[in-house]
């Protein structure tokens, strides 16, 4: 595996695509993965290498995910404080990324006082943040509007929208909302329509960064770990090089690489769930105390450590 | 050979041996696939436990309501189309009831977690 400031120039196809070819992650534990665009390149490293590391590199941004603000039960009796502890790791970075995306489940119960402090304690990172819903974020007595009121208030529909930062365009779903029986996450026809729009007019050497609180591939369908739309949705990204799906919701790193599409999950930062089908539901895991912050990755050192660091690379010319 | 017919006597014979041993232990016996039927105007219950509704299938007469609680460390909520019931999300030990006025099947789900399903038939 590469080191961070690895570079690996872009390869042109036949077709004179930029494959971008060359998309490494490695997960930090769980808090956050630090992503960063070296050489036109998308990488992500382990916030703890990039503690450690004093990289050129002109660009990061950050992803977190499940906060959980509100949750108190056994598997994490105080997600507050997890959180904290996450931002506070995000703000001893010594470069500062420009921006962090979360992916949902802010709160636990959409209740003022979770939405609140969640805002307070995210805020101490100092950096913007950019929020899709989960389907906990949803449940205030308006069925969304007290998210969207605090953290979309720009958004479109139900909380979607997109924005361009250094080269990058991002676009962020939402897959919560409207879900059917029997079903999984749900984009709609109307959210649909605006990402074929919104994505029309750009040359196809844009990276481009999707995320959403589930994922947008089938993870396991018996959990209610995909998207029933997600796959018509990534058909209108088809052309461009270079295309990262970032979710969350399912508390546990999962990767995956499809021709130019590299997905991945991040952790939570409240309470890890269980690999599929190893439990009898996905609810929260409790692990001993001692161990829940190697879950959510407080204990990023012993970790890394202990495991090659998880690398997905997307290699389009092989495909 | 094995038939579906063996498979079900087993089935059955393996369910009846649970049984026994639960009566003999003093629980009360909720069976996932048996429809269980409730007279009129009386309470019954499903628990929400491990992402599941228990029972999923329950078949009840008019005007009785239906209780769910969710035992389980995440909300659950309650939501059926064709009954205009939609409850609230129920956190730990939350419970939320309906009474069914109507005769009909009414199949429901968590609107959370659309992987969750049950369904009520309502008789005369
Ligand atoms: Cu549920």
């Amino acid at each position: 595996m590469s080191d961070f400031d690895k570079s690996v120039p872009p390869q042109l196809d036949a077709d004179g695509v930029d494959r971008r070819g060359f998309l490494e992650c490695m997960t930090w534990a769980g808090t956050g993965m630090l992503w960063t665009l070296a050489g036109g390149l998308p990488s992500a490293v382990t916030m703890t290498k990039a503690l450690a590391a004093t990289p050129n590199t002109p660009f990061t941004f950050l992803q977190i995910s499940d906060s959980h603000i509100g949750f108190d039960k056994a598997a994490n009796p105080d997600a507050r404080a997890t959180l904290r502890e996450a931002i506070a790791k995000i703000k001893a970075l010594p470069m500062k990324p420009s921006f962090m995306i979360h992916t949902g489940d802010i709160s636990h119960l959409s209740k003022d006082n979770e939405f609140d402090d969640a805002a307070e304690i995210i805020k101490e990172a100092g950096i913007p943040v950019f929020y899709v819903p989960g389907e906990h974020d949803l449940l205030d007595e308006g069925q969304g509007q007290s998210y969207l009121k605090r953290f979309a208030p720009q958004s479109k529909g139900a909380g979607w929208f997109s924005f361009d930062s250094q080269g990058i365009h991002y676009i962020g779903l939402v897959n919560v909302v409207n879900l059917q029986a029997g079903g999984l996450g749900n984009l709609g026809t109307e959210q649909l329509e605006w990402v074929k729009k919104d994505v029309a007019d750009l040359s196809a050497s844009t990276p481009i960064v999707v995320f959403a609180h589930i994922p947008l591939w089938t993870v396991y369908p018996e959990w209610g770990w995909g998207t029933v739309d997600g796959a018509e949705a990534l058909s209108y990204l088809k052309r461009f090089g270079s295309v990262t799906v970032l979710n969350g919701h399912i508390h546990q790193v999962m990767q995956k690489v499809e021709g130019r599409v590299a997905f991945h999950t991040a952790r939570s930062t409240a309470f890890p769930q269980p690999a599929p089908g190893t439990a009898p539901s996905p609810g929260p895991q409790t692990v001993p105390a001692g161990d829940l912050r190697k879950y959510l990755g407080i204990a990023t050192i012993d970790f890394v450590r202990s495991s090659e660091p998880l690398a997905i690379i997307d290699r389009p010319l092989a495909g | 050979m094995l038939t579906s017919n063996t498979i079900f006597s087993r089935r059955s014979q393996i369910f009846g041996l649970a049984l026994i041993a639960a009566i003999m232990a003093g629980f009360p016996v909720l069976a996932d696939d048996a429809p269980a039927a409730a007279p009129s105007g009386t309470n019954t219950k499903v628990k929400i436990d491990n992402f599941t509704f228990n029972p999923a299938q329950l078949t009840v007469k008019v005007g009785t309501t239906v209780t769910w609680q969710n035992v389980d460390d995440i909300p659950h909520t309650v939501v059926s189309i064709a009954a205009k019931m939609r409850s609230k999300a129920l956190d730990t030990n939350d419970s939320f009831s309906f009474t069914f006025k109507d005769t009909g099947e009414f199949s429901y789900f968590c609107s959370l977690h659309p992987h969750m399903v049950g369904n009520i038939v309502v008789t005369r």
